[in-house]
């Protein structure tokens, strides 16, 4: 086993004898759950009205009234759970004082960082992969677009992987997990407040500049369906931006 | 197989470390004495490659610190002052994690970690999650993760700390059972410890070294005397002027104790037959009799005594009691 993979190893097991990774799981999975409930019910309640109104069945757009809400409000819950599934990364090794075995093993801090990453995607890919159940459940009873749904997931995948980028930059600056979490939290809430600035300087170079850095407009256009490199390369490039300031950051702890 | 050579660290404007050189021969142990603050600490952290020093080279096994961390990271074992471990990990668990960290192959770190769990006793409890372990069992398995790739270098940060009477002797023990194989530099502010396992010991104050040699020498040049304690139930008058009478006796010091006083002697010379003899003699009834050794407090007395009279620098060469005039014995 490569240290790369031996930290992995190690993480995925804290993760799963942690009681922090079920709750957040058993939070996020019960919210993901009541939201498409509540709007399934609410299309449902709409097709019984337009049945009242037309006497005929509607041709119910479900991809609008059910998923791209469910899209939108996971986005939401992501925002505050996934600074918990992040925090203990870093903060916890440093208040164990762990930080030293690793730092003075043949490890090196691509290798850390990157196995600590990947652990904690793997985990949210897992947990997000159960809310798949939504859809399938819903494919036995009524007829609805794919390819939107497929970019909703790629939208959330994406998403959450940069918050937890910014999740685990946020707990490499501290050995306080609760700390690291407002601090992440703050950050992605700062990235998401910018779009709205933007929107409010309208098309100036600035305002579009600003809409841009924020991830709103780019999880709107995946979400809508709308698969476009721009939007990944926006994810992408601002995921390995934090981790490399991450990586400075711990590389900094040395010389301080 | 270590060697520190005008190593210097600042922290912004506060200086830890300030010029210091030594060299640690092969199968060497080396101990690191100092009080808490002292850069004892800040040395070790430079040599495990954990923060670079500001000036200065530092190798470990033939590696640069600076320019070939890795090749220092596969040569050492280190063992911080707070053991690094897991509590949700068992012990068996945790030393795989840590052989595989090193780079162990399956098959030796296999071999290793049951060798390993036997060398520090960890036998009775390897299975058990480590946040369940008493603080002498968790210091074991902090040493045994610093083995168990079988570093030709240890470094261990007071390893005794925290542990009881018994575990303490177990402990040194151990390190004097590493020794010849390993080179160790281990630190400590407990003077007896470093006297009981290491070959040569380094004083570190303000990080600046005041004193390297071997605990006999280090301790003799520093000792003007063997001090003797002496309680008696009903001394005369006049007791203190007769056992100042006594051959080999230096000088004798009362006490806030009533009825004790302190005994200089002539180094070297065992006088506790002595005065037992002359005190039942006279009848003071002899009540206590002991060797006071010296602590380090006062070693440590002594020595930045020294530096604040002596100013900066050649405080290696300096007599620091004036013995030499005084007693004829060399060092031993």
């Amino acid at each position: 086993m490569t240290p790369f993979q031996t930290i992995l190893a190690k993480e995925l097991r804290c993760f799963f004898v942690s009681p922090v990774f079920y709750v957040v799981g058993a939070v996020f999975l019960f919210i993901s759950g009541l939201i498409a409930h509540l709007m399934t019910a609410n299309a449902g309640q709409q097709a019984v009205r337009f049945l009242q109104i037309q006497n005929t069945y509607a041709q119910l757009n479900l991809n609008e009234l059910v998923f791209r809400s469910l899209f939108y409000s996971l986005d939401f819950v992501l925002m505050f759970l996934l600074p918990i599934l992040t925090m203990r990364l870093f903060a916890e090794e440093r208040k164990l004082q762990t930080f030293e075995l690793l730092l003075t093993s043949p490890v090196g801090i691509n290798e850390l960082i990157s196995a600590k990453y990947i652990s904690v995607l793997l985990i949210y890919l897992g947990l997000l992969s159960l809310t798949s159940l939504t859809p399938i459940l819903l494919s036995l009873y009524s007829s609805f677009h794919w390819n939107p749904i497929l970019t909703g997931y790629v939208a959330l995948a994406l998403q959450g992987g940069f918050f937890l980028a910014c999740g685990l930059l946020a707990s490499a600056t501290t050995e306080n997990q609760v700390v690291a979490a407002f601090l992440s939290f703050g950050m992605i809430l700062l990235i998401w407040l910018l779009g709205g600035l933007g929107s409010l300087l309208g098309d100036t170079t600035i305002g579009t500049v600003l809409a841009y850095l924020s991830f709103s407009e780019h999880y709107d256009r995946l979400v809508r369906g709308l698969l476009e490199a721009k939007d990944i390369v926006y994810y992408v490039s601002g995921t390995v931006l934090m981790l490399f300031i991450a990586h400075r950051v711990v590389d900094s702890h040395r010389w301080s | 197989m270590i060697t520190v050579q005008h190593v210097s660290k600042h922290y912004g404007r506060h200086t830890a470390l300030d010029d210091v050189t030594f060299h640690v021969k092969t199968g060497e142990i080396l101990a690191f004495l100092g009080p808490n603050g002292a850069g004892k600490t800040t040395t070790m952290r430079i040599l495990t490659c954990f923060m670079p020093q500001s000036e200065g080279t530092a190798t470990v096994a033939g590696f640069d610190c600076l320019d070939q961390p890795m090749g220092v990271k596969r040569h050492l074992g280190y063992l911080p002052e707070t053991p690094p471990l897991y509590p949700e990990l068992t012990v068996d668990e945790y030393l795989t994690f840590v052989g595989r960290l090193k780079r162990l192959t399956p098959r030796r770190l296999a071999s290793r970690k049951s060798h390993v769990i036997d060398q520090v006793g960890l036998g009775s409890v390897h299975h058990r999650v480590i946040g369940h372990l008493s603080r002498g069992y968790r210091q074991r398995v902090g040493l045994a993760q610093a083995l168990i790739h079988d570093p030709p270098v240890l470094i261990l940060d007071e390893p005794t700390v925290g542990l009881d009477p018994k575990q303490i002797i177990e402990m040194r023990g151990l390190i004097k059972s590493l020794a010849g194989s390993h080179t160790i530099i281990l630190s400590t502010h407990i003077l007896p410890e470093a006297m009981a396992t290491c070959d040569r010991v380094v004083i570190i104050h303000r990080g600046r070294i005041v004193a390297e040699d071997s605990p006999d020498r280090l301790s003799s040049r520093l000792r003007q005397s063997e001090k003797m304690s002496l309680t008696v139930k009903q001394p005369r008058h006049d007791w203190l002027e007769r056992l100042r009478t006594l051959p080999g006796v230096l000088n004798v010091l009362p006490t806030a104790e009533p009825n004790t006083c302190t005994i200089d002697c002539q180094l070297e010379q065992d006088l506790r037959e002595t005065l037992s003899q002359f005190v039942v003699s006279q009848g003071y009834g002899l009540l206590e009799l002991k060797p006071l050794s010296l602590s380090l407090e006062e070693v440590f007395l002594q020595l930045t005594h020294q530096e604040e009279d002596a100013g900066i620098g050649e405080l290696n060469d300096l007599d620091p009691i004036g013995q030499s005039s005084r007693n004829e014995q060399p060092p031993a």
